[in-house]
C-alpha cells in the first residue's frame, strides 16, 4: 500500500508542525514522509486486536507532595534569556488586534 | 601522555595519593583537546578557564578530606542535552545558540557531587536526532580512530571525546541506541541504564518515555564507577525510580560462570557486516570460556522495532520540540508579522532538516484521522515487544549481539537516505522501547581500523549481570580493544581518503557570537 500525501495534507501538517516550509521542502516532506509511512505499515502485519498500547514500560502513578515553594526567584536568571523582554515580561507581538 | 593513559579510575587513585594533582590533569585533557579538537570537533564548548576553576575548588575539597570518592579531580564531558547553569546548552542546534540555563540537571550535579571536573559540553546530532553526529548545527564531529568516518551518534560528541583522550569519561543520552552506538563506532564503553535509573531532570528531552542518560567510559570499571555517581532516585523527576540497589560497582567480577546468555538469530542474520558478525561471535566465545552458556535463539518481532520506534520518538518529539518558539529563551527570527508568523519563522530558521522531517512526520502520526492507525499502533506494538523480551528473560540472563550492523560509515554517505540510516539503529532501539539496560564493549577492530562493538542487553534493573559478564570479557582479553585512538595516525588517513583539509573544516564550523574557547 502506498502512501500518497496530498498539498493539502502537508499544508495542515505545517500548521500543526509551526513550520514554514518552502515548496522545495514541502515536497521534500512529501516524499519522506510517504517513504516512512509506507515503512510504518509494515506494522499492520501484526495482529494488535485485544492489545492495550503502552506508553510507558514501568506502571507510571501520580506523584503527590506538598505544595511548598522550594526554589527561590529566579526572575532574573530567567529573563536574561528572553529574546526581548520588557521590564519583568517576555515581549512578543501584539496578538489582538 | 602519560596522564592521558590513565583511566578514570586510576586517575582519581593517583590524584588522592597526591601523585598527580586535579590542575595537572585538567591541564592534560585540555591540552589533549586542543590538539585533537581542529580535527575532530567533539566539543561544542570547551570551557578552559571553567574547568581549572573548578579543579581548584575540588582540589581543596580533597586535600580537606571532604572529597574522597574514586571520581574526585577527574576531568569529564557532558553531551551538550544536559544543562548546566549559567552554561552554554545547545542540544547543537541553532534554535539554542545562545541558551544559558538556570539551573543544572540532576546527573551533571551527582556527577559535580562526586567531584569529577566538567571540562566542556559536547557535540551531538541536532536534538540527539541522528545516528552520525552529522546534524549538528556546529558541524559534525569526525571519528577519532579514522577522521575520514563518522563517529556515530547521537552522542558522537562525547564517545569521540572519551576515544580521544580529550577527557575521562562523559556523559551521553539514549533514546534509540545513542549511547551505545557511537560506543560501538568509537571503540569505548557506553552503558544505556534501565528506563527511570539516571534522573532526566534537566535532560532536553527527544522521546521523554525512551530517553535515559548514561555513561560513556574507556573501560568497564570506569562506566560503572560514573554510573553508579550518577544514578539516583530524583523526585524532580516523575519518571525516575528508586532502585534498591547503586553500587553498580560492586559487579566487578571476573566470572561468567552459569550466565545463560542467548543470541538472538535475527541479530546475526542479513545485513550484518561479515567482520562484525566475526568479532561478536569471538567475544560470545570468550565469554563461553569463561563459564556462561551461550546459545542462539528466536527473539521474536526484531523487524518491527524501527517502524514502531520512529513513530512513538517522532511523535514525542514532535510534542516536546512545540516548546522552541522563541518567546523565553533561544533563537527569535529577526523579522516577523504577528505572534504566528514569528513561531512558525523562528522554527523553520532555528531547525535543521532532520529534526523538521521528525517534526513533520510526529505532527502526522498525532493528528485526528491518524491516531489509532498510527501512533496507537506503534504503542500496541511496543507492548508486544516487551513481551518477546520478557519471554526471553525467562531463559537468559543476557542477550548478546551487535550494537550496529556495520562499522563507522564514511562522513557524508548517510543522511541522503534517512530511511537507510533508520536501519542501522536494528539492534539498539527495541531496548529503549523495553525500558531495558544495554551495554557496549569494544571486542575488535575491522580492517580499516574502526572499532566493533558487543551489545549486552539486561532484563529490568540487571546491570549488574551485564557489567559483570563485560568485565569477564576484558580480564579475558586484557583490554586489548580500548586504547586510546592515535589522532595523528588517523587524521592521516583521513585527509588522504577524502582531499579534505582538516584546517578548513574546523574554520567551517566556527559560528559568530558562539562559545567556542578553543
Amino acid at each position: 500500500m502506498a502512501n500518497k500525501i496530498s498539498d493539502e495534507t502537508i499544508e495542515y501538517v505545517g500548521i500543526l508542525a509551526k513550520l514554514e516550509l518552502s515548496d522545495t521542502e514541502k515536497e521534500d516532506a512529501k516524499a519522506d514522509m510517504e517513504k516512512m509511512l509506507d515503512y510504518i505499515d509494515t506494522l499492520n502485519e501484526l495482529d494488535t486486536s485485544g492489545i492495550e498500547p503502552m506508553s510507558h514500560v514501568f506502571p507510571v502513578n501520580n506523584v503527590f507532595r506538598e505544595d511548598v515553594v522550594t526554589n527561590g526567584d529566579g526572575r532574573e536568571e530567567t529573563l536574561a534569556n528572553a529574546p526581548q523582554r520588557k521590564e519583568d515580561t517576555f515581549e512578543v507581538p501584539r496578538t489582538i488586534g | 601522555m602519560e596522564i592521558l593513559e590513565l583511566t578514570a579510575l586510576e586517575l582519581g587513585k593517583k590524584i588522592k595519593a597526591g601523585e598527580i594533582t586535579v590542575k595537572g590533569a585538567v591541564q592534560a585533557a585540555i591540552d589533549r583537546a586542543k590538539e585533537a579538537e581542529p580535527v575532530i570537533n567533539s566539543y561544542v564548548t570547551l570551557d578552559e578557564a571553567g574547568a581549572f576553576a573548578q579543579a581548584e575548588e575540588v582540589q581543596k575539597k580533597i586535600d580537606a578530606g571532604e572529597l574522597t570518592g574514586p571520581l574526585a579531580g577527574v576531568p569529564v564531558a557532558i553531551k551538550d542535552n544536559m544543562c548546566i547553569k549559567g552554561q552554554l546548552t545547545t542540544c547543537s542546534s541553532k534554535i539554542l545558540s545562545n541558551f544559558k540555563p538556570t539551573y543544572t540537571a540532576e546527573a551533571v550535579e551527582n556527577l559535580k557531587k562526586a567531584g569529577a571536573v566538567i571540562i566542556g559540553k559536547t557535540n551531538m546530532d541536532e536534538f540527539a536526532m541522528g545516528s552520525t553526529t552529522e546534524t549538528s548545527y556546529y558541524g559534525p564531529t569526525r571519528n577519532p580512530h579514522n577522521t575520514a568516518h563518522v563517529p556515530g551518534g547521537s552522542s558522537g560528541g562525547s564517545c569521540a571525546a572519551v576515544a580521544a583522550g580529550e577527557c575521562f569519561g562523559a556523559l551521553g543520552s539514549d533514546t534509540g541506541g545513542s549511547i551505545r552506538q557511537p560506543s560501538s563506532f568509537c571503540g569505548v564503553v557506553g552503558l544505556k541504564p534501565t528506563y527511570g535509573t539516571v534522573s532526566r531532570y534537566g535532560l532536553i528531552a527527544y522521546g521523554s518515555s525512551l530517553d535515559q542518560i548514561g555513561p560513556v567510559a574507556k573501560d568497564v570499571s570506569d562506566c560503572a564507577a560514573f554510573l553508579e555517581a550518577v544514578a539516583s532516585h530524583d523526585p524532580k523527576d516523575s519518571t525516575s525510580i528508586d532502585r534498591d540497589d547503586y553500587d553498580f560497582t560492586s559487579a566487578l567480577e571476573n566470572n561468567a560462570k552459569g550466565l545463560k546468555i542467548g543470541i538472538p538469530k535475527d541479530y546475526m542474520g542479513d545485513g550484518l557486516d561479515p567482520e562484525v558478525r566475526q568479532a561478536v561471535l569471538r567475544a560470545a566465545k570468550v565469554l563461553e570460556e569463561n563459564g556462561a552458556v551461550v546459545e542462539t535463539f528466536d527473539l521474536g518481532l526484531v523487524k518491527y522495532a524501527i517502524p514502531a520506534y520512529y513513530t512513538i520518538a517522532s511523535a514525542e518529539a514532535s510534542s516536546n520540540l512545540e516548546r522552541f518558539d522563541g518567546v523565553k529563551y533561544g533563537y527569535r527570527t529577526e523579522e516577523y508579522e504577528g505572534l504566528h508568523n514569528m513561531y512558525k519563522k523562528t522554527r523553520s530558521e532555528g531547525f535543521g532538516p532532520e529534526v523538521k522531517r521528525r517534526i513533520m512526520l510526529g505532527s502526522f502520526v498525532l493528528s485526528s484521522g491518524y491516531y489509532d492507525a498510527y501512533y496507537l499502533k506503534a504503542l500496541r506494538t511496543k507492548a508486544l515487544i516487551k513481551k518477546e523480551f520478557d519471554k526471553a528473560f525467562e531463559y537468559y540472563d543476557i542477550i548478546l549481539g551487535p550494537a550496529a550492523p556495520t562499522t563507522a560509515p564514511e562522513l557524508g554517505k548517510s543522511l541522503s537516505d534517512p530511511l537507510k540510516m533508520y536501519l542501522g539503529d536494528i539492534y539498539t532501539i527495541s531496548v529503549n522501547l523495553a525500558g531495558l539496560p544495554g551495554m557496549t564493549v569494544p571486542v575488535g577492530k575491522d580492517k580499516n581500523g574502526l572499532p566493533i562493538g558487543m551489545q549486552l542487553i539486561g532484563n529490568a534493573f540487571e546491570e549488574k549481570t551485564l557489567i559483570r559478564a563485560a568485565y569477564t570479557y576484558e580480564c579475558a582479553t586484557g583490554k586489548q580493544y580500548e586504547t586510546m585512538a592515535d589522532i595523528i595516525k588517523a587524521a592521516d588517513g583521513g585527509t588522504k581518503d577524502t582531499g579534505m583539509d582538516a584546517a578548513d573544516t574546523a574554520a567551517e564550523k566556527e559560528v559568530p557570537g558562539h562559545g567556542k574557547t578553543v
